[in-house]
């Protein structure tokens, strides 16, 4: 126990400079302007994407060099300042919400794309630049960047490093970790590393595996060197009503077992169909209780090809409808509903709270049914968009933050969804991350031991603890901390020895 | 068939409290990779057996000393294969060794290598812990990914003793076809080809001809080899194969084998030696006697790194040398997994 409290030490309490001496420090070397101190200015910064999480940070810093944001960690490193470095702030895991006595550090100013070799087929690009701006830059070569998740119009690559950022073409061509060839660290000390190289592997330990998916615990990202992908020649999609979540669990596994590897393979519960179509008015019919949108991508023929055999396959497994885009525009509304699900699901509720749990595909009819058991408990409504071709559900629970004592409900509610994930075999969180918002599961998913080993892999890159404290790992005292809120139940017993002394 | 998880504890635990360090061993297959290494043998070989395996799922769990042989032979029965193409260097070649060498076949820079598979892993810390990181679904970003900080680490960080991979279905069809040509010129082809749309899954240069293989649906591949021409090769798969596991005559007797892992539209450099280039260029075999310093800086402007892969001193550095903050890191790294250097201490670099 003493071991696992020494490897993770939460920061000091500031006994060095204060706000305003430190601010002073940041303005000898970066634009007066870019230095923050005011609460209104400071305000757009509260929070990421999951807005229920907010707090006001010490100070906000836009640095435009990477020299700058060396010295930005040197200062922090020598008064052990807490860093949170942020990207465009799109997470919904409240992995960038910033610490209230630390530096909040926005990557904003690094908005270049430094080259893109066609020939070699990599792009290099700074951390702020826009996932969606690598594509298009790419796209006169006929090359483009693989991974496209739902918010990447607007997020950027240094967050999607940070988070292993996936979307709705996994399956087929991997999340970040498998399309990121090299990137540029400063550590907490401000030395300035580089991970990865032009090859397709570097000798020793995978660190650049090991920074994907980091959010922010071990190093600020200067620069990502990423992969290109040719652009398919032709992009199909078919959309297939069910008058059941499990004959539509069926298909999909139906395709996978016709050895087709689709690009992208959704599927939506009625809820969802019903406040998309509503919203988008892509065509999807109300009435039907799922639906899968199955994309196929490749040569002319290959597309030609799949295409035949995935529509015969929706016939064999009881599609009550099946439609199939004849044309670029009629496979962007097709998309247009799945894609704008979020906010249509929106407008039907108040408010509502997205979940990013995994399960093996054949658990899908199980937990369906569970999640609506527990729905009715909690007397909330949840709506259901699914990754099917890789397993990662996203449940939308519907709630009214107006209500007191809603939002309380929601994430247990949530909580019980992501427990019951880990029960069938999956995982808490498949990629939006844990931050701060899937902390307290993190014991459901990993015993003592494991989340000790977590700290030391922290403690080699980060020994005092301060990039992004408090998100990812529990501590020891988090660990007993929600134990003691919430006592286990026969049904979802709490980790056996969570807090215990193992060490 | 039988899961030794307790008996490896142990093994580890007393070591750790002897004072005793241990060289792991599956198939021993790649005794001849990395550095000289020291310590009692700790045999994982006899841990196997598939674990489970869900073709719907397109994932395959395993003991860490199953043969890999074993494992395809059960996913062919499926229709399905290890589209990293994993290389056999002996029937005995296992599971976790090929994890802990991240050894990848020709078709790597178009299906991924054997890192990119990986779905999760059970592991033995030097703590005698055994530990689960990742999983058995397609995606997971709870915790750091610790499965893949294995590949490549050779052994030094603890013992893999069960691995989850992502498996995909075996193309409908494959073709190579075989082109004359010098290799700046087949550098420069395999480049600009992989550039377009078209299915291609390996391409090597050897012995002044091109081999480019396609796969996918049959329509897709032949449309392609009409478009570029040239013969279709009658022996391919014979090819493909002792390429993967390293039984061309290219990689006979005893003149060390060193592994160029480079960007792959990198100039040839002009270095003696005879050079076999795989991965459309970035993967670059030579045989000669030379020595790793001359040669790093050679690999660092290609974009890469060099290995000396078999043969020679290996009693020195064997894969290219890290800067002094990234070595630093590893060894912190090392110490928090294994705090007593019990496993394969110099295996990788003499100061691991």
């Amino acid at each position: 126990m003493s071991e696992l409290a020494n490897t993770r030490p939460s920061p000091s309490p500031n006994t060095g400079p204060d706000r305003g001496q430190l601010a002073q420090l940041f303005r000898q070397f970066i634009d007066p302007d870019f230095v923050i101190e005011d609460p209104e200015t400071q305000k757009p910064y509260e929070c990421d994407g999951l807005s229920m999480y907010c707090e006001m940070p010490l100070l906000v810093v836009l640095p435009e060099t990477v020299e700058q944001v060396q010295q930005v960690m040197k200062i922090c490193h020598q008064h052990q300042v807490p860093v949170v470095a942020r990207g465009a702030g799109t997470g919904l895991c409240a992995g960038a919400m910033p610490n209230r006595q630390g530096v909040l550090l926005s990557l904003a100013k690094f908005k270049r794309i430094l080259e893109i070799d066609p020939l070699g087929r990599t792009a290099r690009v700074q951390p702020g630049v826009r996932n969606l701006a690598i594509s298009e830059a790419a796209a006169r070569h006929g090359l483009y960047y693989g991974p496209d998740p739902s918010s990447q119009i607007a997020c950027t690559i240094g967050g999607n490093v940070a988070e292993n950022s996936g979307g709705v073409h996994c399956l087929k061509y991997g999340l970040t970790v498998h399309n990121v060839l090299k990137v540029e660290l400063i550590t907490v000390e401000g030395e300035r590393l580089t991970i990865g190289s032009g090859g397709l592997d570097s000798p020793g330990m995978d660190l650049l595996a090991l920074l994907n998916g980091s959010e922010g615990l071990l190093g600020v990202v200067t620069e990502v060197t990423v992969k290109l992908l040719p652009i398919p020649e032709k992009a199909r999609v078919v959309m297939a009503a069910f008058d059941s979540v499990q004959a539509a669990g069926d298909a999909v596994g139906g395709i996978i077992a016709e050895g087709i590897i689709p690009a992208g393979l959704e599927m939506m519960d009625s809820h969802a169909i019903r406040a998309a179509e509503d919203f988008a008015r892509a065509g999807y019919p109300k009435d039907a209780q799922a639906l899968l949108l199955c994309e196929v991508d490749g040569t002319c023929e290959e597309v030609q090809e799949h295409i035949e055999r995935v529509e015969q396959l929706f016939h064999r497994f009881g599609a009550t409808s099946i439609r199939t885009s004849q044309s670029e525009a009629e496979r962007a509304l097709l998309w247009k509903g799945r894609k704008s699900a979020f906010p249509a699901v929106g407008r039907i509720s108040p408010d509502y709270y997205c979940m990013d749990g995994t399960i093996p595909r054949g658990q899908l009819a199980h937990v369906l049914t569970e999640m609506q058991k527990m729905s009715e408990h909690y007397g909330l409504r949840v709506a259901n968009v699914f990754h099917a071709g890789d397993g990662n559900l996203h449940p939308l629970i519907l709630f009214d933050a107006n209500v007191p004592g809603e939002f309380e409900k929601t994430e247990a509610f949530g909580a019980k969804i992501l427990e019951l994930c880990v029960q069938v075999g999956g995982c808490i969180t498949g990629e939006h991350g844990v931050g701060i918002e899937k902390i307290r599961q993190m014991p459901v998913q990993f015993n003592p031991e494991e989340l000790a080993q977590f700290h030391r892999i922290k403690a080699a890159f980060d020994p005092a603890g301060t990039l992004n404290p408090g998100k990812g790992v529990p501590t020891l005292r988090q660990c007993q901390e929600y134990r003691s809120i919430e006592p286990p139940s026969a049904e979802h017993p709490a980790p056996s020895s969570c807090g215990g002394s193992h060490v | 068939m039988s899961d030794l998880t307790r008996q490896l504890q142990q093994q580890v635990l007393s070591a750790r409290s002897e004072g005793r360090q241990l060289n792991i061993v599956g198939g021993g297959s790649k005794a001849f990779m990395g550095r000289q290494s020291s310590g009692d043998l700790l045999d994982v070989g006899q841990h196997r057996g598939v674990v489970s395996y869900q073709p719907v799922e397109l994932v395959v769990t395993a003991r860490a000393g199953t043969p890999i042989g074993e494992i395809e032979a059960l996913l062919e029965e499926q229709g399905q294969m290890l589209a990293f193409e994993p290389p056999r260097f002996s029937d005995q070649s296992t599971l976790g060794g090929t994890l802990a060498c991240n050894l990848s076949g020709p078709g790597r820079p178009w299906q991924g290598s054997m890192r990119d598979h990986l779905l999760g892993i059970r592991l033995i810390n030097g703590r005698g812990e055994a530990l689960r990181f990742g999983g058995q679904v397609m995606k997971n970003v709870a915790g750091y990914d610790v499965s893949r900080l294995m590949a490549g680490a050779m052994g030094t960080l603890g013992v893999i003793t069960e691995v989850s991979l992502k498996v995909l279905p075996r193309p409908a069809c494959q073709v190579t076809l075989v082109e004359s040509m010098g290799l700046d010129e087949a550098l420069r082809v395999s480049n600009e080809r992989a550039a377009t749309p078209k299915p291609i899954s390996a391409v090597c240069w050897w012995q002044g001809k091109l081999h480019t293989r396609l796969a996918g649906a049959r329509s897709s591949v032949e449309s392609t080899v009409q478009q570029w021409g040239g013969e279709p090769y009658s022996e391919a798969d014979e090819f493909w194969r002792q390429l993967r596991d390293q039984q061309l005559e290219f990689f006979a007797g005893d003149t060390p084998l060193w592994r160029f892992s480079v960007s792959p539209t990198a100039p040839q450099p002009a270095l003696d030696g005879e050079w076999l280039v795989d991965w459309g260029g970035a993967q670059r075999w030579l045989r000669a006697a030379g020595d790793i310093e001359r040669y790093e800086p050679v690999a660092k402007e290609m974009g890469g790194s060099v290995t000396l892969f078999k043969g020679g001193d290996r009693s020195g550095e064997v894969f290219h040398s890290q800067p002094h903050a990234l070595q630093t890191l590893q060894q912190r790294l090392k110490r928090g997994f294994d705090p007593d250097s019990l496993f394969n201490p110099g295996r990788l670099y003499s100061w691991m």
